[in-house]
Order: structure tokens, then C-alpha cells, then sequence
């Protein structure tokens, strides 16, 4: 306890688990039991996790699509007004408005708006870049990116007790528990 | 083909990662390549040889910027050559990439997970090559900036018809897309990069890169999202783009050019020259970084399977140009076709046939395909035939059109020579940089695979829809 | 329709005109800035200057600070004047830009040329600026003042005096100018005993004879095709290249235009030894060893029953039985009075008697063959007067030799032995536009004045005359043969104009001022043709013709370089010949069986040998040509042209003999090993079984009037997915006529000329970058022993829907309102896309800057100041010379009315002597261009693709004499 005072207030606590079963299973519990506030660490993506975790499905799609119709209306606006408004002049005999011929580039730049919104909506969300993050204190977290997986309580959480959370943890079989500074 | 015959005792249906392994050593093995001080010494020579063509390139075209066109061997009627038969060649290449990260995955295709990365590598470097020569090929390279979509001069806008400004947002598209793809799927690998790194410098430059990233399950969660929706994006982008370069010629109205079969018949011959240069690299890679645990014959064989297919299509494609020339009656096509076969580039012509159509026949047998060395030599052949493809449609196609007035014949120069050789060695040099520096294989996935993780569920099950029967050897 | 602008009476003032180019290039938007021009004066004068001691530069400049009045910047003027070639004037407008000639037209006054020009015309104003003209007067390669050259001469009289002129010879060329042959008159008065003689390589010595043979006095032969149904040729290019020329090119062509819209066509049979362009538009064409066409001429006239009775022993000769021969006969016969038979200049004289003597027979004489006395002031036997000449040389007799023009170092006999012989005389004077071969052997040389920069006066082929007017001071100081031989006078300073002025005062008639105005605007002097003189019953020489055995050689005149004098010329160097379309290079032509007989082929050396005297030549296969016969071309192979001319191709003068001036059966030949590559800029001469240049026969015609359209098919007018672009006041089309086009090239230059298309060079060419914008493509079907041939100019087609401008990214290549392709150079970025999509491969583009070759000084002034010259990198093209177009639509418009046909004409259209070309406004249906439209001849080049061009063609039609086929046989 003297020692809490000293680190100054936990972000949170940090089991260690060694295989992704038991992470799932611990993911699980750590939800029946209540506690709200919560994320894994993983070296690999976990199917079934996001479940487990209770995570909403998330809104990316939206953003792409968004991304898709922009570029697409973007590219067939440009090339008409540009084509017939802007400076329509007689090319090939062709219509000023060659639809047909506007094709490609409404599809390519459909394609490229989607894919700038897919990557820079999935960093946005996930708030990066983020040079610093608590979890990065801990001292095992390194493995994280190896082959350990972690499951974090925070101390937002409503349920949180220093104690009480650690207990709960090394019970669901965490090799270890260690507290996250802030 | 003794190497063939020398090489066909390995048994059928490897998986796709040797048994043994464990996170921990699937990372470790990996990232050591890239972590580890010692430079190897082939790793000195190559990059050294390749930076000196790299540097060809430069004074090839410094000299052309200086002096103008006339230094390379086009003229009338030839008016493109090597510039653009190049270019197509690049992109083809730069086709395998994309597709085995985009399209393999969304068919599930566990075996990419290996290759893709340093195919993405490949399609980027490709691409940056082919990219090369759309600016230099231009008689006035420093007004390029007119082909971007802005009144640019005398509020002028390009000319939104010309399947040349059609080229330049498919390639500037497919170039972007396939960067973030690649990026994308780097950033957990940079990750760990910058968790195992021991030198300050190194955990910098990947801990800049890796943006933070710390494998959260949140952050997985949308990260998997945004990679299946590039992907559900990159399939359609990679046949487009091909399909654009394609219209190139199909727009036009020269005999030989003026056909409707060169979409797919284009992109089925970028995945055919992707897939091969796939091989070229991977077969030495897996060797010399002794890799054979990760990339296994499995993915040898499947590779060598969809070049097999591909190059049957691009065969097919190769005897309906000839028919509908015959089946048309029209004296134009009729004729482009026989001074195909007949003319003063025959040689070119059925060097073409044997490279293209004849070689990878040879894929069909299953020794051949479980020998890497064959693979190789196939490959390499394939990827020449390639070359002569484009050449045998863009100059043969050229010199001899409607009016045999204005036939003429086209010789390279060394420059042109000196051009098409630098490429090679900038491609070279970039793929040698990308193996030192970053990991060739995706880690993160490779985890996936590592036996451990299968009882996770059926996704992670082996899919054995194109594994070969075992068969006694 | 120029002459409307000609601003000839305003136009004279002699002594000043000479300040125009340096005056007026001060003014805006001639390419010259004044910094420029001072710089430019400057140097030209540093180096003129000490010999300009009459002239000082301030003169030059000063008085144009204030504008003559009839001068607009930006505006040209147009002078008469008048070009010799050989002797005979052809009448040009000149087109000036404030001072500076740019561009040459014929002269619609002038008989020789009724509006029309050949190439060498055309490329008059290249000669004018060519760099490497001689610009000084040097003395042993000092350069010396023209006072110390007036000294000399003044020493000469002194010496010669004494001795009446013995030790005095003259060497000139064909001399038709009345000035220069009073002063030689009046200096031969002065010193009788000095000489006179007169030497031309391509001299018509053959012509004169056959006249002296026939009537016994030599006589100028005119033909009138106009009224000619039946035509023989016996070995003449009498379209292409001859006295005359342009004038026969437009009647020939007109009789073929009447023929082929329902009249009577006009039928040619051509025998010849070459393969000219003459013979290309033959209807019945036999090749023929030029040994054997005597023989052939022959038979011909006593199967018309000349000479002997038909029927004894020799009638006819060995073509008695010859199938081409009789019906040819038998055609002449029936076209007595109208039919026409014309011997080359390069046959005996012999030949030339016969023909003279069939058109006797036939009745032609004073109809469509009429003569005057000889145009020539001197009509003398050229041959004999250089003999006669290297004879006193060589006995030591002459001690002043003065060569005014020509270069008979290079170009006399090979066995005369010239150069010794003239070395041996003491004072050795030569007068040339360039230091050329003869030069370096004379002490004193004598910078030429190019005729566009001197006074002068000359004679047309009817015996017209003409003032020769400079349009610019002489930009080297260089003097004319008239001011040389006034200082030999006792006036040695009287200038050019004055002479020419003394030579006509009292000559014209009227008040002399007026009427010497008028003849500077028209371009010539009303009446000064020759009376006709009534002659018939020419006699049939009784000289047998030579046998023809083995090989022989012919030599021709170069159809782009004339006699070598044009060997610097870089407008005719890059021009491709008629037929082979070499360039840069002469070949030795010979036939295919002849080829693989010596097995030899294109551009293999072999070595030519005649009488010991050898030359090494590259071979070229031309189908066509007879077999058994080789043939070459003059004026190659110089030494001391230029820095184009030197080195090119090969000199044939070195195997040609005085026995032998046009043809020898001594000749030898040796195939080796060497290879020498030849710039050809059309590789392929079949057209492949399409129809690209259309011909049929009047007879297919009067049977199936469709017959034209039903070659290939064509969209109909409303066959398009899209709806056509609202077209404006004008659609601006062009019609070519195949049926009239001779191939001569004039259009060609004329092209290069008004659209500062630059030169390339051989090597370029080699490498298929030549950048003319206007070709004539040559087609060779069937036989290849003698096949039937066809020209087809290709300028740009002007698709309505255009390949090239759907494939440029920048749109730098777009449609105008008034239909035309028009190309951007600024927007080029030069993709090359254009060009590749372009199925009639008119696009050119600049691999390299060629346009800096418009940087020298010199050349600066030819540039045409209303077109851009195009920078490297950018795609160029046939405009179909807009700027043309604008000038004709801007005074329409001030004249508030249309465009009327006929106002906007452009270079190709203008130049051409056949009127093969018309352009006009479509949307006029009274315009020439569209009632050629709607003849049942016309046609589009490759209307399947659906390009739609605004270039149409009307096909050619050919009047076979239905006894034998085209071919010649029966």
C-alpha cells in the first residue's frame, strides 16, 4: 500500500496470460463479472476477442463508403464541368460530355477516395499515431508484441479496486499482475 | 529440364508452415534478419551491382533530358518502343503484389501469408519503375504536370478522353492503394520491430513508424476491418489497372491494337508476369535466408499452378487475336498478323510463342513443379516472354499499319538499352534496401498460422482447396 | 491571284533597294531584333565590308530609319523576277517580309511557269541564306577589295589591248540574257581576238544539233500539249524536269482533268531509259536501253512514213515488228495534226531529227509543235567550245581565263583533261555563289550575288524576256557577272542596274520609264517572245544507230540538285527523288533482273568503270528501269560545296567522257564488298492489294461511273453514334487530283519553304525522322519489270473525327470550328500518342531541336515570320498553312465580305504546275474543292476507319490504247 502512494494513482492493471484461450476465457469473465472498463493486448488479432470484449461493430464501412461516393461524384463533377462547362471544346468529334469515356477515371478515383478513408478513418479512430500510452510502463508488455497476451482493467472502471481487481485477475489464471502507472 | 527430373522426390502437399514453430520463434526468426548487425556478404554484392545499374539509369536519362528523344532508336512510324513496352512490363510485374494480399485473402488462401509482404514490396518498386517511364518517354518531360487534373495553363484541363490520362490515375491509384495496403499490414510487424530492437536508432525509426501501435484488441478489431475493406478495394483496383494500361492500345485504331480481347487478356498476362517474378525472387530469398520452413514448396507449387492457369489464358488470348484476324477478313488485321508471323520481326514472334505458351506446359508435371531451380527457369523465361509480348504489340503493330507508304523498321540504341537495364537494377536495389530493413514476411500472420493458435477456430484451419494429393514419389 | 498584291511599279528603286533587308528588319516580328541586326550587319559587313568601299554600311541603315511608304510590318510585299536554270528564265512573284525574301511563287504572267514552280524555284531563297556562301572577294585566299579586283582587271585590258584580246577567254554558262551578251558582244568588239566560250554540264547541244540536222539551222522546239491528244516521248522527262517544264506539267495535267470529266483524253506513250516521273504517268511505258531508242524512233517513223517507203527492206529496223512501236504509230496517225512527239535532250542529236521530222510527217509542226529561233544568245556546240578551250589552255595561248558561273573544274568531260589545261593559264578569275571546285584552282574569286540579290535579265524557253530584280542587298557584298564584265569596260564601275537599264532603253516600247515599270511588276516584257517561224519537212537523218550490246551507262541530270549546283541546298538535299525517294545521296539505278544477274542489291558498292576511269557507287534496284542498263545522276560526290553538299553521294563526272556525255556501252562493273547506306523515306513501294491510290481506265469509267467509290467502302454521311459539332461560316477542305499529279516534288519544298519545316540531315533520315510535312508516297503495281506507277500526296487529312486528338492527354491537338486538326505546339508535351494513332502517318515529330538550325544569322531571314518554328520535343504537322487561311479571312473581313474561292491558297496548292491540289471552303458548294467533291472520281484515303477526312482525292484515270495493255505488250 505505502508503496501505491508513492507511484502516485494506477491506470490500471495488467494480467498476463500465455495462450490466447486463456485470454478468451479470462475476456469472458472479467465481462460476467461486471467490469466495463477494460482492453486486451495481443499479438495477433483474436477471433472471438472482440465478442468476448463485447465490442460494438464498428463504423469504418460507413466512413469508406463515404470515402467511395465523394471520390466518385468528385471525379465525374470535375471531368463534366471541365469538359462541357468550363472550357468545351471539339475533341475528336466526339460529345462534350464523352460519359463513356469518364469511366475509368470515376472508378479509380472511387477506389482511392475509399481506400484513404478505409486506412486514415482505422488510424483515426484508433487515435494514431500515439507516441505515449500507459500500458507501455509495464515491464513484461514488450512480449505483447511477441507472444504473450494481456488483459488491462482500468482504474476508470466503476468496478475497479486495486485489491479486489488484482485478486480477480490472478484468479483467472493471469501468470501475472502487474499495476500500470498512469 | 534435368534439374526437373533430378528434383522430383519431395513429397506433395508440404504445409504451410514447417511444424515446430512457436510465436516466439516465428518472430524471432523473422526479425532477426532485419535486426541482426552483421550484413551479409551477398547482401553487399547484390545491392552494390544493382546500385551501379541504378546509376546507369541516372545518366541514361540525365543524357535524354539533356539531348531530347533522338537518342533512343524510335521514330516515324515507330513512335513508342521500349518506353512503353517497358512500362507495360513493370506493372504486369507489379500485379502479383496486390493481388495475393487482396484477392488471396478474401479467398482465404493461408498460404499468401507468407509471400505477400515482399510481393507488395515487389508490386510498390514495380510500379515505382513503370511509373519511370510515362514522365521520360514525354518529349517535354518538365510540362508532365499538365496531365494533372487542374486547369493547369491557360485554364486548359486535360484531355479527359486519352486513355494516357486514364493511365495516370489508374497507376497513381494503384500505386497509393498498394502503399497503404503494404503500410497497413506493416505497422503490428514495426511494432514488435521496435519491442525487440536493442540500438536506440533502430527502436526510433520503427517505434516512429510502428505510430504506437500496441496490439490492442480494440485496435485489432477495426484494424482487421480496414485491411478486409483494402482488400474487398484492391481486387477490383488491380484488374482495373491493367485493364486501363490495356486501353492504351485498344483505344487506338492501329491493326493490332484496335481489339476488345485486351482487358482481360492484359491482366491475366500482369498476373502470369507477377507470379513470376514472384518465384524469381522468393526461390532465392527462402534459400539464402534460409526460409524453407515459411515459404514451402506449398507455395512454390500454387504459385506455379496459377501461372500454369494464367499463362493458358494469356495463350488463348495470343490465338484469338490470331483468328479474329482470320475470322474479321479484314485486310488490315489480316495483315498485321501475318508480318507478325512472317514479317522482319518474326524471330521476336515465336520467341514470344515458345516463352509464353510452350515453357510453362511444363507445370503441368508435378516433378517440375516441386523443383524449385525448374521454377526458376521457368519463371525466368516466362518473365522474357513477357518483355517480348509487349514488344511484338506495340512495335511490330507499329511499323508496318495502313499505309505501307510510311512503314518503316525500329532498331534500339544503347541508351534504350541502358534505360531498360537501370530499371532493373533501381527494382533491385529497392527490393535488397526493403530485405535489410524491414520484415520480407508478415510476422503478425505468420503468428496466426503457428500451430498453437488453431484451436482457435476454423479460420485458422488449413485450407486445403488447392493443396496437392500426397502421391508416391 | 498573288499578283493582285504585287507592288511592282512602286517597286524599282534600284539603288536603294539594296537597304531593305537591314532597314526593315528593324521593324517588330521578323525573328530579328535590332541588337540582332547590327550584330548581323556587322559581321556580314566586316567581312564584306572591304570590299563594299562603294557602299558603306551607315549608307545601309541610315535611310530606312524612316519606312518606305509601301511597307506594313508584318504585311509582304510580292516583286517579279525571274530564275535561270540552264540558261532558260522562269518568272516568279517573290514574297518579302519587310525586306527579307521568304518565300518563292511563280509567276501566273510568265509563260514558263503560268503560276506554277518546280522545286528548284522553290528552293531558291535556302541557296539565297545558305550559310555557306562565298561572302568575300579573295585574291590566292587573301581577301582582297573590290578596287584591287578593278585593278587587275584594268591590267588585263592593259596587257590584252596590245594583242587584240588574244591571250583573253571567257567561260560562261548557257547564256540567254541579252545584257550579259551585249557586254560580251561589246567586249568581243573591243578585243576580237579574245573568245567566248560556253560550257554546261546538262548543256542542250543534243537538242540544237537534231534542230541544225533536221532544218539545217538550229531552232527552239515548243510544244503545245494543249492541243496534243497523242504524246511520244522518246526518252524525255519533259513533266519533271526540261524546258519548260512546269508550263507542259500544267497542260498535260489539264488534258487529263478534261479527259477524265467526259472530254477527250489526252494519251501518252513514254519510252525511255530511266524510270522518270514522266514514264510514271505514262499510259503505255516501255523501258528502253537509251542506245536502243534511235533505232526504236525508227521504226516508228517509217511505219508513219518518214523517210524511206514503208514496206522496203529496212523499213522499221529492228522494231518493225514491235507491238508498242505500231500501235504508238498507228495512234500518232490517227491523231495527225494533234499528236505530238518529243525527243530528251539526253538522246543524239539524231533522235531529236527524227522527232522533228515525225512531227513534220504528222502535221504537228505549227500546231502543237511550233519553233522560233534559239532562246540561247550564242546557240554554239557547247562540247566543241570547251574543247576549243582546253585546247588554247593547253597550248599556252591564254594567259586570263574568266569563269563567270559554273564549276567546270568538277563538272567538264573527264577526258578533256580541264584542270591541267587550266592551270597552265597565268590569270585564272572565277565568279560562284559558293568557293566551289574550280574556285580553289583560280587566283582570283569573286563572290556571286545570288539572282535574287542583282540586276539582271534573262529569256524563258519562248524566248520571253524577263528583268531580273533583287528583292535584297547582296547580304555578302557579292557582284553579278554583269558588274565583272563592266570592268573590262570602259565604265568599270556602271552597276548592274544601270547596264541592264542601257540594255533595254530604246528596246521597249513607249515611254521608256513606264514601260520598264511595267515589265519589273508583270515580270516580263510584253512581246518579247520569239516570232514562230514556219518550218516543216524536217530530214530524216541518214545516221544509223548504234547497236546496243551488254551493259550501258546513262547519266541524268539530279532531279533535286540540277547539275550539282544545288549540292548545298539542304531543302533539295532532303528532298526525296521522284520514284526511289532517295535522299542526301545518288544511287546507281539498274533493274531487278539486272540486280540479280550481277548479284547485287540495294546498297551493296560496286565499282563503275568507263574507258579506265573509276568510280565506286551504291547500287539501288528500281523497278522499271531497263534492264542491262545502268543509271546515275549528276552533281554528287563534290569536294568543295559546303558543309552539306561535300561528301554526299558519289561523282559520276568522274566516268563521264566527252564521246560519251550521256550514255556509254563501254562500261564495266565490279561488285565489292563495301556497303553504303542509302536514306530512303519510303521503305515499301507496293500497295499491298489496297486501295490507297486509286486508278482506272476511261473505259471502266464510261461503264461503271461507281466504279471509284466501289474500291472500299465508306460510312454513310449519317453513319456516326454521335451527333456531328455545329460546323461554322467555313469548312475548309482540300481535293487532290491523282490524274494530274506528275510528282515533281515542287509541292514538297513549297511545304518546307512557307512552314520553316527544318532539315534533318541523312543520318536522321536513315533513322526515319524526316520532318517534311508533305509527301508524295510512290506506288509501283504489277510487273516489276515495268510496272504501272502512282503518286499520291499526303499532306494532313484533317479528320473531321480525328484518331490523334482522342489520344492526347493534354489536348494539345483539338478541332477548330471551321474543321480543321489543329495542333498546339505549346500544349505538346509530346507524347507521341498523335502520331501513333495516325493511320496516314502525316504527324512529324522534333526527336531533337532541328529549329536551332534557325539560329545562324543567315538563316534567321528565311524563316517565314508567320509561322512558329517548333521547339524539340513537340509533335508538328500540316496545317493546311492557317496562317494562310487567317491572312485571307482578315481581309475578307475588312473588306466586310466572305472568304470567296480562290482567296486562301495554300503553298502545296500554289506551287503545284499541274494544279493537281485545291483547297477551298467545303461549305460553298460552287467552291472548286466541293464540285471536285462531287465528282464520281473522288474519294477519301482509308474512309473505312470512319476518320472522315477533310483531304479527299480524285482517283486517277488512265486512257490505255485498248490494242495493248499497260504494260506495252500487245
Amino acid at each position: 500500500m505505502r508503496v501505491e502512494e508513492e507511484r502516485g494513482r494506477a491506470w490500471g492493471l495488467l494480467g498476463e496470460f500465455e495462450t490466447p484461450d486463456e485470454l478468451l476465457h479470462a475476456a469472458r469473465l472479467a465481462r460476467a463479472e461486471g467490469y466495463r472498463r477494460m482492453d486486451a493486448y495481443t499479438p495477433f488479432p483474436i477471433h472471438g476477442l472482440s465478442d468476448a470484449m463485447g465490442f460494438r461493430p464498428t463504423k469504418l464501412p460507413l466512413v469508406v463508403l463515404a470515402g467511395a461516393v465523394i471520390g466518385c461524384v468528385a471525379a465525374l463533377g470535375t471531368m463534366w464541368f471541365s469538359a462541357t462547362i468550363h472550357y468545351p471544346i471539339n475533341v475528336a468529334g466526339k460529345p462534350y460530355a464523352s460519359w463513356p469515356m469518364f469511366i475509368p477515371i470515376t472508378f479509380e478515383l472511387t477506389v482511392l477516395f475509399a481506400a484513404l478513408a478505409a486506412v486514415f478513418g482505422m488510424l483515426g479512430m484508433n487515435g494514431l499515431p500515439m507516441p505515449y500510452h500507459p500500458v507501455f510502463n509495464a515491464p513484461r508488455f514488450a512480449f505483447a508484441s511477441r507472444d504473450r497476451f494481456f488483459l488491462c482493467i482500468e482504474s476508470r472502471d466503476a468496478l475497479f479496486d486495486p485489491a479486489n481487481t488484482r485478486a480477480f485477475l490472478n484468479r483467472l489464471g493471469a501468470r501475472e499482475v502487474v499495476e500500470v502507472e498512469e | 529440364m534435368s534439374d526437373v527430373a533430378g528434383s522430383g522426390r519431395r513429397r506433395g502437399g508440404p504445409p504451410v508452415i514447417e511444424p515446430g514453430h512457436t510465436y516466439a520463434s516465428v518472430t524471432d526468426k523473422i526479425s532477426s534478419i532485419v535486426l541482426s548487425r552483421r550484413t551479409p556478404l551477398f547482401w553487399v554484392l547484390g545491392f552494390f551491382v544493382s546500385f551501379l545499374l541504378a546509376m546507369g539509369l541516372l545518366v541514361a536519362v540525365s543524357y535524354l533530358f539533356a539531348k531530347g528523344l533522338g537518342i533512343w532508336g524510335i521514330n516515324q512510324p515507330v513512335e513508342w518502343a521500349f518506353d512503353i513496352i517497358n512500362f507495360v512490363w513493370w506493372i504486369g510485374i507489379g500485379h502479383a503484389g496486390t493481388l495475393i494480399s487482396a484477392i488471396l485473402l478474401l479467398l482465404r488462401q493461408e498460404w499468401r501469408t507468407s509471400i505477400n509482404r515482399f510481393a507488395e514490396a515487389m508490386t510498390l518498386f514495380a510500379v515505382a519503375c513503370a511509373g519511370l517511364f510515362p514522365l521520360i518517354h514525354l518529349g517535354r518531360p518538365w510540362l508532365a504536370y499538365w496531365l494533372f487534373p487542374y486547369p493547369n495553363t491557360m485554364a486548359l484541363w486535360p484531355q479527359w478522353r486519352s486513355p494516357l490520362v486514364w493511365d495516370v490515375f489508374a497507376v497513381g491509384t494503384y500505386a497509393t492503394v498498394s502503399f497503404l495496403f503494404w503500410f497497413v499490414g506493416l505497422i503490428p510487424d514495426l511494432a514488435t520491430l521496435r519491442d525487440r530492437a536493442r540500438r536506440k536508432g533502430f527502436q526510433i525509426f520503427y517505434g516512429m513508424l510502428a505510430m504506437g501501435w500496441r496490439g490492442s484488441a480494440l485496435h485489432w478489431h477495426r484494424y482487421e476491418m480496414a485491411y478486409l475493406l483494402l482488400a474487398g478495394l484492391a481486387t477490383p483496383l488491380v484488374i482495373s489497372v491493367h485493364t486501363v494500361v490495356s486501353f492504351d492500345f485498344a483505344v487506338g485504331i492501329i491493326p493490332g491494337w484496335h481489339s476488345t480481347i485486351f482487358p482481360p487478356y492484359f491482366v491475366a498476362g500482369a498476373i502470369y508476369a507477377g507470379f513470376a517474378m514472384v518465384l524469381l525472387l522468393s526461390i532465392p530469398l527462402r534459400k539464402v535466408y534460409g526460409l524453407e520452413d515459411f515459404i514451402t514448396l506449398r507455395h512454390l507449387q500454387n504459385m506455379a499452378k496459377v501461372m500454369l492457369a494464367t499463362g493458358l489464358v494469356v495463350g488463348y488470348g495470343y490465338v484469338m487475336e490470331a483468328f479474329m484476324a482470320w475470322y474479321s477478313a479484314n485486310p488490315f488485321e489480316k495483315y498485321m498478323i501475318v508480318n507478325r508471323m512472317k514479317g522482319p520481326y518474326a524471330p521476336a514472334y515465336w520467341a514470344l510463342m515458345l516463352c509464353n505458351i510452350v515453357a510453362p506446359q511444363f507445370l503441368w508435371f508435378k516433378r517440375v513443379r516441386s523443383s524449385p531451380p525448374a521454377l526458376w527457369t521457368i519463371a525466368l523465361i516466362v518473365s522474357i516472354g513477357m518483355w517480348l509480348e509487349r514488344f511484338v504489340i506495340i512495335v511490330v503493330s507499329l511499323h508496318r499499319d495502313f499505309l505501307p507508304s510510311a512503314w518503316g523498321m525500329y532498331r534500339p540504341t544503347g541508351w534504350d538499352w541502358t534505360t531498360f537495364v537501370g530499371t532493373i537494377g533501381l527494382f533491385l536495389a529497392l527490393m535488397f534496401l526493403f530485405i535489410r530493413f524491414l520484415p520480407m514476411i508478415s510476422i503478425f500472420e505468420m503468428r496466426t498460422l503457428v500451430p498453437e493458435a488453431r484451436p482457435l477456430g476454423k479460420e485458422a484451419v488449413p485450407d486445403d482447396s488447392v493443396a496437392d494429393e500426397p502421391e508416391p514419389a | 491571284m498573288k499578283e493582285s498584291k504585287v507592288h511592282g511599279p512602286k517597286s524599282n528603286v534600284a539603288p536603294e533597294l539594296p537597304v531593305h533587308p537591314a532597314g526593315h528588319a528593324f521593324t517588330p516580328g521578323d525573328g530579328l531584333d535590332r541588337r540582332e541586326l547590327f550584330k548581323f550587319v556587322g559581321a556580314s559587313l566586316a567581312l564584306a565590308g572591304a570590299t563594299a568601299c562603294t557602299r558603306q554600311p551607315t549608307e545601309k541603315i541610315v535611310p530606312y530609319v524612316r519606312q518606305p511608304e509601301e511597307i506594313v510590318p508584318g504585311k509582304p510585299l510580292f516583286y517579279a523576277t525571274a530564275m535561270s536554270v540552264g540558261g532558260l528564265a522562269t518568272g516568279l512573284l517573290v514574297e518579302s517580309h519587310m525586306g527579307r525574301p521568304t518565300k518563292v511563287e511563280g509567276n501566273p504572267l510568265h509563260p514558263a511557269s503560268l503560276g506554277g514552280t518546280d522545286a528548284f524555284a522553290q528552293a531558291a531563297v535556302y541557296g539565297l541564306y545558305d550559310p555557306d556562301r562565298s561572302q568575300t572577294l579573295l585574291q590566292l585566299g587573301e581577301i582582297r577589295p573590290w578596287s584591287a579586283f578593278l585593278g587587275e582587271m584594268r591590267l588585263v585590258l592593259e596587257e590584252e589591248r596590245p594583242r587584240r584580246g588574244a591571250g583573253l577567254r571567257i567561260l560562261t554558262e548557257t547564256v540567254s540574257s541579252p545584257t550579259l551578251a551585249r557586254q560580251l558582244a561589246l567586249l568581243l568588239a573591243a578585243l576580237p581576238a579574245a573568245r567566248w566560250h560556253q560550257w554546261e554540264p546538262a548543256s542542250r547541244d543534243n537538242a540544237r544539233n537534231g534542230a541544225r540536222m533536221a532544218f539545217g539551222t538550229p531552232v527552239n522546239a515548243i510544244y503545245r500539249l494543249t492541243d496534243a491528244d497523242v504524246i511520244l516521248s522518246l526518252d524525255a522527262d519533259f513533266l519533271a524536269c526540261g524546258p519548260a517544264q512546269s508550263r507542259l506539267a500544267r497542260e498535260f495535267a489539264a488534258r487529263r482533268r478534261e479527259g477524265a470529266s467526259g472530254g477527250a483524253m489526252n494519251r501518252l506513250y513514254v519510252v525511255e531509259s530511266a524510270m522518270t516521273p514522266t514514264g510514271a504517268r505514262a499510259d503505255h511505258r516501255k523501258p528502253l536501253k537509251a542506245a536502243d531508242v534511235e533505232a526504236f524512233a525508227r521504226s516508228i517513223a517509217t511505219q508513219l512514213g518518214v523517210g524511206a517507203p514503208t514496206g522496203t527492206a529496212e523499213s522499221g529496223g529492228r522494231f518493225a515488228t514491235d507491238s508498242f512501236a505500231r500501235a504508238a504509230a498507228a495512234d500518232l496517225l490517227r491523231h495527225r495534226g494533234r499528236s505530238a512527239v518529243i525527243a530528251g535532250d539526253s538522246q543524239p542529236p539524231a533522235v531529236h531529227a527524227i522527232a522533228h521530222a515525225m512531227n513534220g510527217m504528222l502535221a504537228n509542226a505549227g500546231r502543237t509543235v511550233v519553233y522560233t529561233d534559239p532562246v540561247e544568245a550564242n546557240p554554239e556546240d557547247q562540247l566543241e567550245s570547251l574543247r576549243a578551250l582546253v585546247a588554247d589552255m593547253k597550248s599556252g595561248a591564254v594567259s586570263t581565263v574568266l569563269v563567270l558561273g559554273g564549276n567546270p573544274v568538277y563538272n567538264a568531260p573527264a577526258d578533256l583533261g580541264f584542270r591541267d589545261a587550266f592551270r597552265k593559264v597565268a590569270r585564272r578569275v572565277h565568279l560562284s555563289l559558293e568557293s566551289d571546285e574550280t574556285s580553289v584552282e583560280c587566283q582570283w574569286h569573286v563572290a556571286e550575288a545570288h539572282f535574287l540579290e542583282s540586276w539582271s535579265d534573262a529569256r524563258a524557253f519562248d524566248g520571253t524576256a524577263s528583268i531580273v530584280q533583287p528583292l535584297i542587298a547582296p547580304l555578302y557584298g557579292g557582284r553579278s557577272a554583269h558588274e565583272v564584265l563592266a570592268a573590262l569596260s570602259d565604265q568599270p564601275e556602271l552597276s548592274a542596274y544601270e547596264t541592264v537599264r542601257q540594255t533595254w532603253s530604246g528596246r521597249l516600247p513607249g515611254n521608256f520609264e513606264e514601260s520598264w515599270r511595267r515589265a519589273l511588276h508583270d515580270g516580263l516584257i510584253a512581246g518579247s517572245a520569239f516570232p514562230l517561224r514556219a518550218l516543216t519537212g524536217a530530214a530524216l537523218p541518214a545516221s544509223e544507230p548504234v547497236v546496243s550490246s551488254g551493259l550501258e551507262i546513262t547519266f541524268r541530270v539530279d532531279p533535286t540538285i540540277h547539275d550539282g549546283r544545288f549540292a548545298n541546298n539542304g531543302w533539295l538535299q532532303e528532298l526525296p527523288k521522284p520514284v526511289t525517294s532517295v535522299t542526301w545521296d545518288n544511287v546507281a539505278a539498274i533493274s531487278p533482273a539486272t540486280a540479280a544477274r550481277l548479284g547485287v542489291a540495294n546498297e551493296d558498292v560496286v565499282e563503275l568503270s568507263v574507258s579506265g576511269r573509276r568510280v565506286r557507287a551504291p547500287v539501288w534496284i528500281v523497278s522499271g528501269h531497263p534492264d542491262e542498263s545502268i543509271g546515275v545522276t549528276l552533281g554528287y560526290g563534290r569536294t568543295a560545296a559546303g558543309r552539306l553538299g561535300s561528301g554526299a553521294g558519289f561523282d559520276s563526272y568522274a566516268i563521264r567522257t566527252s564521246d560519251a556525255l550521256w550514255r556509254s556501252g563501254a562500261v564495266g562493273v565490279r561488285k565489292t564488298d563495301d556497303r553504303w547506306r542509302v536514306a530512303v523515306t519510303q521503305e515499301h513501294h507496293s500497295m499491298e492489294g489496297r486501295h490507297l491510290a486509286r486508278a482506272v481506265t476511261s473505259d471502266e469509267l464510261s461503264r461503271n461511273p461507281g466504279v471509284v467509290q466501289e474500291m472500299g467502302e465508306a460510312p454513310a454521311a449519317g453513319q456516326t453514334l454521335y451527333p456531328p459539332h455545329p460546323s461554322h461560316d467555313y469548312a475548309w477542305g482540300m481535293a487532290i487530283d491523282l490524274g494530274s499529279c506528275v510528282g515533281c516534288n515542287a509541292c514538297v519544298v513549297a511545304c518546307t519553304a512557307e512552314n520553316n519545316v527544318p532539315i534533318v540531315g541523312k543520318d536522321q533520315v536513315l533513322r526515319g525522322r524526316e520532318m517534311q510535312w508533305l509527301r508524295i508516297d510512290h506506288y509501283a503495281e504489277g510487273d516489276p519489270s515495268n510496272p504501272r506507277h502512282s503518286f499520291q500526296p499526303i499532306p494532313c487529312m484533317q479528320c473531321e473525327n480525328a484518331p490523334c486528338e482522342l489520344v492526347c492527354p493534354v489536348g494539345a491537338t483539338v478541332h477548330s470550328a471551321e474543321g480543321l486538326n489543329d495542333m498546339v505546339y505549346n500544349r505538346c508535351v509530346g507524347t507521341k500518342y498523335c502520331a501513333n494513332n495516325c493511320p496516314y502517318k502525316v504527324r512529324r515529330f522534333n526527336f531533337f531541336h532541328w529549329s536551332k538550325q534557325f539560329r545562324a544569322p543567315s538563316m534567321r531571314m528565311l524563316a517565314n515570320p508567320d509561322v512558329t518554328v517548333r521547339w524539340r520535343g513537340v509533335m508538328e504537322k500540316c496545317t493546311y498553312c492557317i496562317q494562310r487561311i487567317n491572312e485571307g479571312k482578315i481581309r475578307a473581313e475588312l473588306e466586310n465580305r466572305r472568304v470567296r474561292d480562290g482567296d486562301v491558297v495554300t503553298a502545296c496548292q500554289q506551287a503545284c504546275p499541274a494544279e493537281a491540289i485545291v483547297f477551298g471552303d467545303l461549305a460553298d458548294p460552287q467552291s472548286r474543292v466541293s464540285q471536285r467533291r462531287r465528282s464520281p472520281l473522288s474519294y477519301a484515303l482509308l474512309a473505312e476507319l470512319g476518320t472522315r477526312p477533310r483531304t479527299t482525292y480524285l482517283a486517277k484515270v488512265e486512257s490505255p490504247n485498248t490494242h495493248l495493255d499497260a504494260e506495252g505488250r500487245a
